[in-house]
């Protein structure tokens, strides 16, 4: 007997599709079009009328210095990131998989900080780290260390790291847990028996077993500090010191709300656009193709 | 190689839940012990104390003569076949047999040579480059078996490595587990639920329940002398019967009214005590005339096995079964004369289930 149920006609499958497509269509597809087409033209100072300049945008864009300075802050703020959010929760979720007393409380206190707003994180690493007011910037400047992430750029790259790694490891945390839980306990027991000590069995073992979870929350990290650091960056630092730790996202924005170059700034969402899509296609293709057990 | 001896292993869950109640065993170098028992009897428990998995709540565990409570599982000289094979997923077959080797610092061509020798002994040369997934259930058994030879350890523990294949498949790894272990002449302890791996495959059963051993022997001592009416029942297939009975005297009990005549009998048991009688179907003669030693049986119903047939009934109330050649009683009998040979009869006390056999 046929189990599926059978709808005759179109207009129950559409209607069940249509509020989703309706989001998808006024809060994606809208918005990239618009400013696909956005990055076509150049608005006079005024913003009252504008041109089609072709790819006018996108030359001028990779003429300026500004803009690979950004795309390395974003290389450099990404590639920590994800080294140390994904190091951390790594290391946690090993510890948190042991059968330790209070480890469900332990586990719950982790996801915490997930829940915290980018700004109001920000803000909280803010009040720790300001040079004058900061609990803990204190103890540094007194280790004869001039602590000053508002002006010092390397410093203010550092607390920024620090504040959107600290909010992601919850995230991977939660993945790793899941991945290590996964791996059958006897073939890490068989590990034991064929003589591998627990840093072995970890690089050997476990560590090649969940690289299709690495993998997956690498571009997921990726992603985030790429577009989701935004409110971090706004809070903590506003792009600054002098434009030291202004992201490629950070600057779409810069450039657009504050500088006014509208044109300029939907031609970066462009290139961002394609990056992101880039790397979620790159993941769709590994993680399906490397299914481990 | 070595023996391995258990000295009141116990073992003590969190919870007070005693697992394992202080068992004490010796097992020969070189023989083939099966540990079998239903689910939750503490047999894998055991094993896992063995192996190093499970620490050890008391007692003590000897590998030859070293005490290993306090030793790491990798350094009590060990292999181990899982259920669930436990192999690598990401290493090929090679690797998965190299990898013991490599994590002791083996020469590189002693490692090729020992594992090209155990893939030859276990016919899995074409797959030595194939990752896990990609072989069959039987394969993957047998790369967890290569596993552990390669390794040359000095016990071989099998936590029931046949239950994940199919009975062919298994009856066929059965044969060849017990052929490479008589050619290896490595100790060995197996743990199965499976009543039938444990006869064939054992040159000492130990019979486990409830944390407990019940006996231990050699496969037909265990089948001819059961010490409890838990042995009784649990080997054998199909399972003893056991019918409840009086004794009449020395030599003789009677089953609802009808004597018969038993050759191991405890002496000195008081006439009109209760007792139990255990029967095995395959040593019931059906279908004789009523004699001096002999039983009345209504039957239900008849299974055919092909060979023979399993006869479903009562004998004095209780539930019985009888197994006869197909052929020699027409399978719409109704009732059934059972003619019992002395010899064959079991007797157990009601109250503690132990054997009343001669002392």
């Amino acid at each position: 007997m046929e189990k599926r149920a059978h709808i005759s006609g179109w207009t129950l499958p559409l209607l069940l599709i249509l509020p989703q497509m309706a989001i998808t269509v006024i809060f994606f597809y809208w918005p990239a079009s618009q400013a696909i087409w956005q990055s076509f033209l150049r608005e006079d100072a005024f913003g009252l009328a504008s041109e089609f300049v072709g790819f006018e945008n996108y030359v001028s864009l990779f003429e300026q210095p500004e803009y690979y300075r950004a795309m390395v802050t974003t290389a450099i703020f990404s590639s920590l990131v994800a080294f140390f959010s994904l190091s951390c929760a790594l290391l946690l979720a090993t510890q948190a998989d042991k059968n330790i007393r209070g480890g469900h409380a332990f586990k719950t206190l982790l996801i915490w900080p997930y829940a915290v707003a980018p700004a109001i994180a920000g803000v909280l690493w803010i009040f720790m780290f300001h040079p004058t007011l900061g609990t803990l910037a204190r103890p540094i400047r007194a280790a004869g260390i001039d602590w000053n992430p508002m002006l010092n750029g390397t410093h203010a790259m550092i607390l920024l790291v620090l504040s959107a790694t600290w909010k992601h490891i919850s995230y991977n945390f939660l993945f790793f847990l899941a991945g290590l839980q996964a791996i059958p306990r006897s073939v890490i027991e068989a590990g034991a028996i064929d003589g591998a000590g627990p840093m072995r069995r970890f690089w050997t073992i476990i560590f090649p077993l969940l690289s299709p979870t690495t993998f997956f929350l690498l571009v997921v990290t990726v992603v985030y500090v790429f577009f989701e650091t935004f409110g971090i960056i706004d809070a903590v630092t506003g792009g600054g010191p002098a434009g030291q730790t202004t992201t490629l996202v950070y600057k779409v924005y810069a450039d657009g709300r504050l500088g006014g170059d509208l044109g300029g700034s939907a031609a970066q969402s462009v290139i961002l656009m394609v990056i992101v899509i880039a790397l979620t296609a790159i993941q769709f293709r590994y993680v399906e193709r490397k299914v481990q057990y | 190689m070595a023996g391995v001896t258990l000295d009141t292993v116990r073992k003590i869950y969190a919870g007070n839940v005693e697992a394992v109640k202080g068992v004490s065993l010796g097992i020969e170098d070189g023989s083939f012990c099966v540990l079998v028992g239903p689910s939750g009897c503490g047999k894998s428990t055991l094993l896992r104390m063995i192996a190093g998995l499970e620490t050890i709540s008391g007692g003590e565990i000897r590998i030859g003569d070293r005490v290993v409570n306090q030793v790491e599982p990798a350094d009590r000289d060990i292999a181990m076949v899982f259920q669930n094979y436990a192999l690598y997923p990401h290493m090929s077959v090679y690797d998965n047999m190299a990898y013991g080797l490599r994590n002791r610092k083996t020469p590189k061509d002693e490692i090729e040579r020992r594992v090209r020798e155990a893939a030859r002994i276990l016919a899995i040369e074409p797959f030595l480059d194939r990752k896990p997934r990609a072989l069959s259930g039987g394969q993957r058994q047998r790369v967890a078996m290569g596993r552990a030879i390669v390794r040359k350890p000095q016990v071989f523990l099998f936590d029931e490595p046949l239950s994940n294949l199919d009975a062919k498949l298994r009856v066929q790894m059965r044969v060849e587990i017990k052929r490479l272990q008589k050619a290896l002449g490595v100790t060995s302890i197996y743990v199965t639920h499976d009543q039938v791996e444990a006869m064939t495959l054992s040159d000492k059963l130990v019979v486990m329940s409830g944390g407990q051993i019940e006996q231990v022997g050699s496969p037909s001592e265990v089948y001819r002398r059961p010490e409890t009416r838990f042995v009784a029942t649990f080997i054998g297939s199909p399972p003893m019967n056991i019918l409840p009975g009086t004794v009449e005297g020395p030599g003789r009990v009677s089953v609802g009214g009808q004597v018969i005549a038993v050759t191991d009998m405890r002496e000195g048991l008081a006439p009109g005590s209760a007792i139990e009688v255990g029967l095995r179907p395959e040593d019931v003669q059906a279908g004789g005339a009523p004699g001096a030693s002999s039983l009345a049986m209504d039957v239900d119903f008849v299974e055919e096995l092909g060979a023979t047939q399993l006869f479903h009934g009562k004998v004095a109330g209780a539930e019985f079964v009888v197994q006869a050649s197909t052929g020699q009683i027409a399978a719409e009998t109704r009732k059934l004369t059972l003619s019992i040979d002395p010899g064959n009869v079991h007797l157990f006390d009601p109250q503690t289930t132990k054997r009343l056999g001669r002392v």
